[in-house]
Parts: structure tokens; sequence; C-alpha cells
């Protein structure tokens, strides 16, 4: 007897086999849960304590402010007749959520535990809603952005409305990232340990601090395998016009990489999952 | 018999030893991977196949599991510890994978495996409903149509905006069970372990239970008290080590439970007294349970009198050795102590050798469920407990419901350590004339 042969609503529990990737019948019937958990952390998030809504703006602030004295003031920063800060600071806005997306998607598993323990739901939906609650942490950052614009007398042109396209890149590059981190931190949680050396390694292999013009020409394609380097300099792009319009090139070998890490996570996390109960 | 509910085709599910995250480090992971090339060429040496890996490096939690459970049946699963009650259910739950065969399950599932799964201390009682029940699998508009009344269920109107980190262990448990409560599914497991809190929690937990296997949905019970499970469910599976080892009526299989190894036994012997417990002054040789027909039997009417007896060995002269016995119900409540006060051994030393001592508790006086007995024997004089052994014996009180016991007509479930038969006298006083009350 196969599933064909079985009747309307019968459900198969049987061990699963080989590579899949998501069940997309399955995560529309979870949706409400995917909700609940990004209300949930988000106000967990924000009543813990008051500072949370400012560390979110803080945190990069202050490396903004720090660079800005650094680079800034040395002055030979190309960038491209924009103000140091704001040029900084418009590439920090999705760099914000990608590596807040890394910290908060790598222990989305290890940290819920008991749930995953406790109750059957595709498993996807912790990292997922651990991601897209950057959402909150970017109107954030968006806002002191355009802030910061204002101060500085940049009037945003048609291309902010590219920002949700290029938000959804961040949090889709995000994701696979995360998918895979969280998967190895629920197995081995010494990736952990890695994880905040990594994310200051990444800031430096990404324009956000510098304009990706600095990086010789031979080492572009190379350099765009990074997803990030496409996103935060379309962003820098789309918010201030003046910066550098991204290369075509790049842009290509960037959405590859973005979508192999993506693909490649939801795999690897699925292959994860099955064992992921027995071993967390 | 109607369609199924549940199908269980031969479930295996295994564990790998070092399966635990805390137990592996990334590093260890890496440094295995990549010594496995070597250890399969050693392997290949020794003539073993180099692929599969050796079978004891795996415990099975579950091994040729089967069974099938039809539309509207409530059945209790019961075990001792580890015989892989909570695996089942997980694996049924979809939460875990078996490791072969499969289950097939007709209906909407809901597990009900931990009261409060993904309570958050931080969010407030309103909030933690909406989160607990998208959970366990209730949409958002179900979730508001039912909030009311799963708010009234677990009292808690004037608190239910606070955030549950101030809230007491038992307000955080009848918001958390009033949650579970109001899930809906056709198929329903529930773990035990959603029985905790105070008895008069649990009573409202049973009743509540009881109330889903009489809407008609199907219902997989996970139990230890074997109370709970007659009450509820007509028909029990056993499982030991992972394996299906009886399935029937309640009666049989938690007679079979309690008779068999598993769980206890209602007669215990140590034929070799250098083991018996006990020390150079007395030596325990059995302990048993005696039915009111004179069989050792560990399941008893509440009705009939039970005999507990001990046998044992008085080694050394001088002494006045006193057994007693120790019993305790399913919520290890001592329910009492009782000692040997035979007029004819009273401050009376015993002579080197066997004796047999048996006490009899009078019929309509325990409680219904399970109670473990300990046998100890003690002098007082010097004060010393010379053997002692725990869980010596258990036996099962079963009430039935032929409306004579002192349940009467009343089918639920009746709290109280003791159910003695006390004396009720009434009488009409005084006549008074009919009212047309309104009603």
């Amino acid at each position: 007897m196969n599933k064909e042969q079985l009747r309307g609503d019968v459900r198969v529990v049987e061990s699963t086999k080989g590579l899949r990737f998501v069940d997309p019948r399955e995560l529309w019937r979870w949706r409400e849960l995917f909700v609940a958990l990004m209300v949930r952390d988000i106000s967990v998030r924000y009543k813990q304590t008051a500072i949370g809504v400012a560390w979110v703006v803080i945190q990069p602030l202050a490396t903004v402010v720090i660079f800005s004295f650094l680079l800034g003031r040395i002055g030979n920063v190309p960038t491209a007749g924009l103000p140091y800060p704001l040029f900084a600071f418009a590439a920090m806005v999705p760099w914000q959520v990608f590596s807040r997306a890394m910290l908060v998607g790598n222990v989305s598993l290890a940290g819920n535990r008991a749930l995953i323990t406790k109750a059957y739901f595709p498993r996807i939906l912790l990292p997922a809603a651990a991601v897209f609650t950057g959402v909150v942490d970017f109107a954030f950052t968006f806002a002191i952005l355009l802030g910061m614009m204002w101060w500085f007398g940049f009037v945003p042109g048609w291309r902010i409305l590219l920002t949700p396209v290029l938000l959804l890149l961040t949090l889709l590059t995000s994701l696979g990232v995360a998918l895979w981190f969280s998967a190895l931190n629920a197995l081995y949680r010494d990736v952990q340990v890695v994880l905040p050396f990594l994310t200051q390694v990444w800031l430096f292999l990404t324009p956000v601090l510098y304009p990706a013009s600095v990086i010789p020409e031979r080492w572009r394609a190379l350099y765009a395998m990074n997803p990030m380097v496409t996103v935060t300099e379309s962003f820098r792009w789309a918010m201030l016009g003046g910066a550098a319009v991204p290369e075509p090139l790049m842009l290509v070998i960037s959405a590859v990489t973005m979508l192999a890490t993506l693909l490649s996570g939801v795999a690897y996390f699925r292959y994860i999952e099955r064992q992921m109960a027995d071993r967390i | 018999m109607s369609e199924f509910a549940i199908r269980a085709e031969g479930l295996w599910k295994g564990f790998r030893r070092s399966d635990k995250a805390r137990d592996i480090g990334l590093k260890d992971a890496l440094a295995q991977a990549a010594s496995a090339p070597f250890r399969a060429m050693s392997r290949l040496g020794s003539g073993q196949s180099p692929f599969r890996r050796s079978a004891r490096e795996k415990l099975w939690a579950l091994s040729d599991v089967c069974f099938e459970i039809a539309q509207g049946e409530v059945v209790g699963l019961i075990g001792r510890n580890g015989a892989g009650k909570s695996t089942l259910l997980k694996v049924l739950s979809r939460i875990v994978e078996p490791t072969a065969g499969r289950a097939l399950l007709r209906g909407r599932v809901g597990s009900l495996l931990e009261v409060g799964t993904g309570f958050h201390p931080e969010l407030t009682g309103r909030e933690n409903v909406y989160l607990n029940g998208t959970i366990l699998g209730m949409g958002r508009r179900e979730i508001q149509r039912k909030f009311d009344e799963i708010v009234g269920f677990a009292e808690m109107e004037q608190f239910i905006d606070m955030p549950v980190k101030q809230y007491s262990s038992g307000m955080y448990m009848r918001l958390a069970f009033a949650v579970a409560a109001h899930v809906e599914p056709e198929i329903l497991f529930v773990d035990e372990a959603l029985a905790v809190g105070d008895s008069n929690f649990q009573r409202k937990c049973i009743a509540r239970m009881a109330e889903v296997g009489r809407e008609g949905r199907t219902v997989v019970f996970v139990s230890h008290s074997m109370a709970a499970i007659t009450r509820l469910c007509p028909r029990a599976i056993l499982l030991d080590r992972g394996r299906v080892v009886a399935d029937g009526s309640v009666a049989e299989v938690t007679t079979a439970y309690l008779r068999s190894d598993l769980g206890a036994v209602a007669h215990r012997l140590w034929p070799d007294a250098a083991t018996a417990p006990g020390d150079h002054v007395v030596r325990l040789r059995s302990v048993g349970v005696i039915r009111h027909d004179g069989a050792f039997d560990a399941t008893a009417d509440i009705r009939r009198p039970v005999v507990l007896e001990m046998t044992y060995d008085v080694l050394q002269p001088g002494y006045a050795p006193i057994p007693n016995f120790h019993l305790y119900n399913e919520e290890g409540i001592c329910v009492f102590v009782t000692a040997d006060t035979d007029p004819e051994w009273r401050r009376r030393p015993k002579p080197v050798g066997r004796y047999v001592s048996r006490v009899t508790i009078v019929g309509d006086f325990l409680s219904e469920g399970t109670l473990v007995v300990d046998a100890a024997i003690r002098t007082i004089d010097p004060v010393a407990v010379h053997a002692h052994k725990r869980e010596a014996v258990a036996f099962q009180v079963v009430d039935g419901i032929d409306g004579d016991s002192i349940r009467g007509d009343y089918g639920g479930a009746l709290p109280g350590v003791v159910r003695p038969r006390l004396l009720w006298r009434t009488k009409l006083q005084e006549e008074l004339p009919a009212t047309a009350a309104p009603r």
C-alpha cells in the first residue's frame, strides 16, 4: 500500500529519506504560528528592557560615529562626495538587519528546546520568525537614516521605492545564513562561540564602512560572492543616489551566492530537522 | 469495528548513545568525520562490513510496535519509566521521526505532552494563551472565539493581562491547562505530565479528559496513575523496553502490568538468605499480598479485606523484632504505617526461627489506585531498623461501578487517601408544606 492508495485525510508518519525542501502547504497551514512567534520575539525584546529599542539604534550609530572619527577625519575614504557618517550609516541599516538576524537566528533553535521537543510544527518557522523580526529593527534604523538625511539636506529620489525589495533581499540572505547556523548550533553548541568573530570579519568584507570601489578590479568577482556586498551597496545607492551604481556582474554573482546559500540552508536545515528533537 | 484512527505498522526508534548535543562538540564531529574512512578501513580489516554501524551503538526506544486504534477509542498507554511511552507519543505526534516502520493517522492531531509549551514568562497571560494555542494547532480565530471560555475555565479573569512571570505556579498551571483543554483535535495525545499540580487541579484535568473521550474523539493517554487509566480508558496497551507486551481491556492489562516484574509484584521471595534484605539479626524471606480468597494477587476489590504477609528469619536470640508495613499511594503519600501488635509477642524476644506475620486491612477502607508497600523490621531496644525493603510489593485497589461500594452511583473521581465505610443515617425531621418556589 502506498500513500496514493490511502484515502483522503490519512497522514503517514515514517522516516524520510533524501533531500527535501519546504512543503509549501504545510508552511501555509502553520502561517499563524509564524506570526505568533514573530510577535513573541518582538514583544519579549521590547518588553524586557527599555533599552531594547535604544540598543537597536545605539549599536550602529556608535560604530558609525567611531569610524567617522577614524576614517572620516583622515579623509581618504572615497565616498563620492557624501558626508562620511551618512555614507556609512546608510549601509549600516541593512547590515544591522543581517548581523542581528545571524545572532538571533543562530540561537533560535537552541533557545527553543522545550518547543522543539514537546510540540510539532515545521521547525523552519523558528529561524524564519527570528530573522523576520529584523523588520522592526529596520524600521527604527531606517527612521534614524531619514533623520540624518534631513540633517544633511538629502532628499530621497524615486529609488527609495526599491528599499522594500532590498529589505527582502537582506532578509532572504540572512535567512540562508541563519538556517545554516541555527541547524549547526542545534547540534554543536560551540558554533555560538565563533559567531561574534565571524560577524566582525564579515562586516569588514562588506562595503559598509568603505565603498566597494576600493576593492581592486580583479578581486571584485570574488568579493561579490559575499551577497551582502551588493545588498549594502544597492541600499546606499537607492537612498543617497550619489553613491556608485552596483556593477551588473557583481549583482549576478551576489544573487547566485544568495540563492545558493538559501537553498542549501533549507536543504541542510531539513536534513537536520529529522534528528533535531533527538539531538538538541 | 469502525475505521482506524491510528495504525502503527512496525515502528522502530533507535537512538545513538552520543545523540546529545551536549556530549559532542563541532570539533569532535569534524574529527569523527575525518577519521571515518580510517575506522571503516579498520572494520574492513577485521572482516566487518565497513559501512554498517554495530548494532550495540543503538538503543532501541521502540522496537516493532504495532497496534490499531479505532476512531473514538480512548486508550491508556502504560509501562514503567523508559519503556518507550513518551517516545511513542512523540513519534505519533511527528516530533521525532521513527527509524523504521510507519504509522497512519486519520484526522487532525493534537499533542499535549507538556503543560504550557512555549509559555514565555515575559509575556502576559493573554499573549501566552494566543502563543500556546497556536503552538497546539489552534487558529487565531478559534482562540479568539474560545478566549473567554479558556480564561473562565482557568478562573484567571483579573490576571490575564499580567506577565506570566508574576503568576504563582498554580495560576500558571491553571491557565496552561485551560488552553490545552480547549484544543479540539480528532486525535488527542496526552502525557501524564499534564496532570500535575494540586489534587484539585488534577481532578479537573482528568474530568476534562473523560469529557473529551465521551465526545467521541480518539485519545491516547499516557499515565503512571492506574486509577486514572482504569477510570478513563476501556483499553490499555502495555509497553516494555519498546515493545508492546499486552494490549487489551484495561483490567487485563493493568493486572498484567502489576503482576509482571515490569511494575510491581504481589509476592516477592528471597530464596538466598545471604542476599535477602536484613542484617545479622533478621532477614526478610518473603512479602506478599493475599486476596480475600487466600491467593496472592495484585488486584484487590475495594470492598474486600486484603492481607499483607511477611516471612522472616530471626538469626540472633534476645531481640524482639517488630515487623511493619508502610503503604504509599500513587502520589507518594504515606497512607499509613502498621506494626505488629500481636499481644503474644509483645515485648518478648523471639527465639531463632522462621516467622510469618500477617495483617488484615479491612475492606471498604483503602482508596482505589495503586498501593506500594514497604516492608520493614525494627527493634525498639536497641532502637534499630534491621531490614527495610522499599517497594517490596504493590497492589491495585479496584473500585467497581456496581453501586454497592462507597462511591455509590457516583462514577467520577473520588479524592481522598482512604475511602472508609462510615455510618450514615438520615431521617425526616419535620414535614414542610410544599411551596411553589419560583425557578
